[in-house]
């Protein structure tokens, strides 16, 4: 009945969805978000911590479907390392994926992780769900800037 | 007339419809009812043939919109077994009816120190505008629980009634979350008790009984047009006349008016004094229509057959390993909130379209209710018509058996 839902679904989501990676709380967080979606009621918190130049860590905690707690956990692994910087393309070229399910600006730079967070391209056929899948990201930019809020809506 | 569901179905086109392939199962009434022929045609003949403002013309085509439009009122009268065409006032919806007697109500006529009376099962629309009221005014806001099986708690109303602060209680007639049909005539009695007026939202439960405003004791009961087979842009307060003539109006502007100089106005009489602007003409002959086309099937009729339905539904519903129904009211109306076990309510209606089932995921507007009951994550919600089969809660029932093996 809902085999091409596959796509969407892959395994890699599915895990991810159920046991979300990085999914804590950060003792020592420099900056902070929270996230909301309040047409579906998916929260999250988000906390980062950065040295210098570098996000040293993230952590994340909150509820909602499997698309977005996939896409936090896929987040946090993918942006962990990375400079905030690095951390702004990576929000920008995910955010081009989900809703179009292609990053024509995407370069050889980061393609390792871009092609991490592939399984989640899917979402862009479904467009009440995009906002599922972006919501994290939002919440990343709003960590990032020093910002507190931010809303996929 | 008998109930004969295929010949309703082919009533509503767009039941007709496939998504992706699949025959549509549209359990989504709940949120906004499809639309049969009758109410398409009666408004396009409006607009092809009998169509200009109304109240302001003494022109044909003006009048004769004017008389359709006045007929329509009737309809909404007869509709309700409201005393007078008078107490029937045209707004857009059910939210806007609430905010009409919050502001003419509860800033016109309520004093500080007075409270209103909700409850936790209340829809947004029956919430907000009574928290702004309180900001604006200082009128407190109560709100009655309800219990676990999702009935109203009457013993928690009598105690919230006690003091006789309460002027005006808010209660739904139907819950669009639980299904509950609340007790309203018990209600109506307790606040009439303790000095208190009472407003119905009748949302739901006007789409799926028979409502007898006098009956009842109502003072006042809103309903809306797009849940009722009809339009959207259109909906009814009801209110008894008396209270109507203390109320000061609601938006100013024309039509609502006896005279106008720069230096003042005066009021029309009610309706009118409701009712500024051009109001949805063609949207209340889609109503009259609406009214016209369940009031020809029966209103016991289309509750015995979503009896059956509901009936039905809680079987199968219940058969359903993982699922957790919201809300097991003996008094209930075809509404089922529910959550899987092992997947998200948005992940749920996702799969559910794809084998062409219609369903609400998400809270509802009744953000609070989710909260009561732990689910704030929200619930997907199956909602039925009268053009509901048992088929296709069969269908409903074997996809989220299906469904719950794709999360496990």
């Amino acid at each position: 009945m809902f085999d091409d839902l596959r796509d969407l679904y892959q395994e890699l989501i599915l895990d991810h969805g159920r046991k979300p990676r990085n999914f804590r709380r950060l003792e020592d967080a420099t900056n902070h978000a929270r996230g909301d979606n309040p047409m579906c009621g998916d929260r999250m918190e988000l906390q980062l911590k950065l040295s210098g130049d570098v996000v040293e860590d993230l952590g994340f905690q909150g509820r909602g479907c499997a698309i977005s707690m996939a896409s936090a956990s896929l987040m946090t692994e993918t942006v962990k390392g990375k400079t905030t910087a690095q951390a702004h393309a990576l929000s920008d070229r995910f955010r081009a994926l989900a809703m179009t399910g292609a990053c024509p600006e995407c370069g050889a730079d980061l393609a390792d992780e871009m092609e991490r967070l592939q399984p989640l391209a899917g979402v862009h056929e479904f467009p009440s769900r995009v906002k599922c899948a972006t919501l994290a990201w939002h919440t990343l930019n709003a960590a990032l800037d020093g910002g507190k809020e931010a809303s996929s809506e | 007339m008998s109930f004969d569901v295929r010949a309703i179905r082919a009533d509503f086109p767009v039941l007709a419809t496939t998504v992706r392939g699949k025959p549509l199962a549209f359990l989504d009434s709940g949120a906004s009812a499809q639309k049969p022929r009758q109410v398409i045609s009666a408004m396009t003949r409006c607009m092809e043939s009998a169509y200009a403002n109304v109240h302001r013309g003494a022109y044909y085509l003006s009048e004769t919109a004017t008389e359709a439009f006045e007929a329509s009122r009737r309809a909404v009268q007869v509709f309700l077994n409201a005393a007078m065409p008078e107490e029937i006032v045209f707004t857009a919806n059910s939210t806007m009816a609430i905010n009409l007697v919050a502001h003419c109500y509860g800033r016109g006529v309520m004093k500080p120190g007075q409270a209103v009376l909700a409850t936790e099962m209340e829809h947004h629309a029956n919430i907000v505008p009574w928290q702004m009221l309180r900001d604006a005014t200082g009128i407190e806001l109560r709100f009655a629980r309800v219990t676990d099986a999702g009935e109203l708690d009457m013993e928690d109303v009598a105690a919230k009634l006690a003091d006789g602060k309460v002027g005006l209680v808010a209660v739904t007639h139907m819950s669009n979350v639980l299904g509950t049909v609340t007790p309203a005539e018990r209600i109506a009695q307790m606040a009439h008790a303790a000095g208190a007026k009472v407003l119905f939202d009748g949302s739901q439960a006007a789409v799926h009984r028979r409502v007898d405003v006098q009956a009842l004791d109502a003072d006042f009961y809103v309903f809306t047009g797009h849940k009722l087979y009809g339009p959207t842009g259109i909906g009814v307060l009801y209110a008894k006349h008396a209270l109507l003539e203390r109320m000061p109006p609601f938006l100013g502007g024309g039509d609502m008016i006896s005279s106008v100089s720069l230096a003042g106005s005066t009021w029309a009489p009610p309706p009118a004094k409701f009712e500024a602007g051009t109001p949805a003409i063609v949207e209340a002959i889609g109503l009259h229509a609406a009214i016209d086309y369940v009031t020809a099937i029966g209103m016991p009729a289309i509750e015995a057959h979503e009896r059956a339905l509901v009936e039905h539904a809680m079987r199968k519903l219940s058969e359903v390993e993982g699922l957790t129904l919201l809300g097991q009211a003996q008094d209930r109306g075809g509404v089922f909130a529910f959550a899987l076990d092992n997947a998200h309510a948005h992940d749920l209606s996702t799969l559910l379209d794809r084998a062409g089932i219609a369903v609400r995921a998400g809270r509802h507007c009744a953000e609070p209710l989710h909260a009561r009951f732990g689910l704030e994550g929200g619930t997907c919600r199956a909602s039925f018509g009268l053009y509901t089969t048992p088929a296709e809660i069969d269908f409903l029932a074997a996809a989220l058996v299906k469904a719950r093996e794709f999360f496990a």
